[in-house]
């Protein structure tokens, strides 16, 4: 086991670690969201690399061809992208409507306003 | 014959109706739909269990391709008897949504509300059918995504900020989900779960397999909201729209709960589990924490929402702690309570919907004095919050009994005081509310509000009285759930 040959788990976990790192740390809330997709872009790659055999092939009946790659894992990921990208959206659409409910797109300045809200009886509707 | 396809129809309904309802656009069409979707489901899923709990474990094989090649969906007592929880909440709400959204969705985005209700129906339902690894994450994300947005529509701009966390939490969790799976099919080269748990025997004790449990656990448990991991909890209930909160209440986290028992019972089967390292011991210990913890929190709140979402994050420590004791006992007990406490909890949520319409706020300066503006809902709300505490004659007594005896049986005789301990801080929390009702003057700037209206008001006192009525006639529910427990145990699907 050398670092060449599990090259691609090495790029998963430092992927995973980075993503999850950006969502913890960050304020901004479209920052955590790109954060949220190095995370979920990691795991595409677990599923996708060990898939491939060096020298494989499409898995096509024939003579010429004895080494098949797993096909099984792409389509996986394809299925898990959409789903990426359908949260990435949805996640992209809150924002926009937390930026006009409150102003501002900062964790913590929304976490003080929510905070004075709180202490004050009448908190204000987000559309009236 | 149509009763062959009743396990993809469970799904396939709700999911047609999504779009149905938002071609109708019209708010009482998209009901009229959403109604009629969620009463053949509930029908798809009743006679499921039936046929589950007289012929055992049945195999549909998705578009006639055969497992372990095509999706296999596979539904037993267990999934079923969780199938029928979601499919009558569903089936309770939808009534009820029609006064109930009335305020606090906009009335132009009320077709949607339906429609993301539908979707996050058919995904739950998906988990619970589903006989494939993969397949069950991408239903876990279609009813997570619906719930992310129906948290959203809630009036208040916090809904949005709460939205927006459990997105972050609830995608990590399933993220996390996916790493695990991914590792048991680099193990095993399948993701069909009978296939899985066969296989997984060959492959004996390996790295690769510890690793794919470890996330496995800590994702599905995110999403469980299993303490210290409930944090996007307590704002999501409280922010959503009511009915929301009622059915995310009783169903969303129960059905991750299936997830994890399955996972542990049925694929990496209970040696794995519990016996070759610490799972039980550490399960125990954040069951604990979960059942004190929250319900100490839930002590201080000032709104009625967040009290009974922090009360919820206590409850699912029980479940756990049956799931912690490794034995048919412990869980037919965890799923006696899952059914016990999706009653109680959804039921309250409902009642707390109706005051919520009449009195602008769950607040509890808005509560003051229920007990005389709406007696009807206030005394609801007492005989819900007696079921949290477990008092006899409430469903929630039978099932700590239950748990209570299978402590017994694994020798754990302290258990017995923890889970005394704990009621005893439901007590504080439910008597917090009956203070405010019933010993408080009403605010003077509030006219008498009278009582819900009766499409509310029905639905939420027939959750309750069914509290009442399980707590005395506990014969159906704990013979389904013992059942439930040795078909998760015993596993005799597997193979067949």
């Amino acid at each position: 086991m050398t670092l060449a040959s599990h090259f691609s788990y090495w790029v998963t976990v430092l992927l995973l670690m980075v993503g999850l790192f950006i969502v913890m740390t960050r304020e901004n809330l479209v920052k955590k969201l790109i954060g949220l997709g190095i995370f979920q872009t990691a795991v595409y790659l677990l599923y996708v690399a060990p898939g491939k055999l060096v020298g494989g092939v499409a898995p096509i009946i024939g003579g010429e061809f004895a080494v098949y790659s797993n096909p099984l894992p792409h389509v996986l990921i394809l299925t898990a992208i959409v789903v990426g990208v359908a949260t990435l959206a949805l996640g992209l659409a809150l924002v926009v409507r937390i930026k006009e409910a409150y102003g501002t797109i900062d964790e913590d300045e929304i976490l003080l306003m929510d905070a004075r809200d709180d202490t004050s009886p009448e908190s204000e509707a987000k559309d009236g | 014959m149509l009763t062959q396809h009743f396990p993809a129809l469970l799904v396939v309904v709700p999911l047609m109706a999504a779009p149905l309802i938002v071609f109708a656009r019209r708010s009482l069409a998209s009901w009229l739909i959403a109604l009629l979707a969620t009463a053949v489901t509930f029908g798809i899923a009743a006679s499921l269990l039936a046929q589950t709990l007289s012929d055992g474990t049945i195999s549909y094989a998705m578009g006639s391709w055969e497992a372990p090649l095509g999706i296999e969906y596979r539904i037993d007592a267990a999934g079923a008897f969780v199938a029928v929880i979601v499919a009558a909440m569903g089936l309770i709400v939808m009534p009820y949504s029609r006064v109930g959204i009335a305020t606090e969705v906009r009335s132009e985005e009320h077709y949607l509300y339906y429609a993301l209700m539908m979707l996050c129906l058919a995904g739950l339902l998906g988990i619970l059918v589903t006989g494939d690894a993969f397949n069950l994450f991408v239903f876990l994300e279609v009813s997570s995504l619906a719930t992310y947005v129906l948290i959203a529509m809630g009036r208040d701009r916090r809904a949005l900020v709460a939205a927006y966390q459990y997105l972050l939490m609830g995608t990590i969790g399933a993220t996390l989900y996916v790493i695990g799976v991914g590792l048991l099919y680099l193990e095993t080269g399948t993701l069909n779960l009978a296939d899985m748990t066969t296989r997984l025997v060959e492959v004996g004790d390996s790295r690769g397999v510890l690793a794919a449990l470890a996330f496995i656990t800590v994702g599905i448990s995110l999403k469980i909201a299993l303490f210290p991991l409930h944090l996007w909890l307590p704002n999501a209930y409280a922010y959503a729209p009511s009915p929301v909160s009622a059915f995310l209440a009783a169903t969303a986290t129960k059905v991750s709960i299936y997830v994890l028992m399955r996972y542990f019972f049925t694929i990496f089967g209970s040696t794995e589990v519990f016996d070759a390292r610490a799972t039980g011991t550490i399960l125990l210990g954040l069951s604990l924490a979960a059942m004190f913890v929250p319900a100490v929190v839930a002590i201080f709140q000032h709104d009625m929402k967040r009290l009974l979402a922090y009360s919820s994050v206590s409850q699912i420590g029980y479940i756990t702690l049956g799931i912690s004791l490794d034995s048919v006992e412990g869980l037919m007990a965890s799923a006696m309570h899952l059914f016990n406490h999706a009653l109680t909890k959804g039921g309250l949520f409902l009642v707390l919907g109706g005051v919520v319409l009449r009195c602008g706020g769950a607040g509890f300066d808005r509560l003051a004095g229920l007990g005389q503006t709406m007696p009807v809902a206030a005394f609801a709300m007492v005989v819900g919050g007696l079921s949290l505490i477990g008092v006899p004659g409430t469903a929630g007594f039978i099932s700590k009994w239950y748990l209570v005896s299978a402590a017994m049986h694994e020798g754990q005789w302290w258990l017995v005081g923890a889970v005394l301990a704990s009621s005893l801080l439901a007590v504080i929390y439910v008597w917090r509310f009956v203070e405010v009702a019933y010993f408080r003057a009403p605010p003077a700037d509030h006219p008498a509000p009278g009582e819900a209206p009766l499409s509310m008001l029905l639905p939420a006192l027939a959750m309750i009285a069914g509290c009442v009525y399980f707590g005395i006639d506990a014969t159906w529910s704990s013979e389904v759930a013992m059942r439930v427990a040795e078909v998760l145990m015993y596993n005799p699907g597997v193979g067949q």
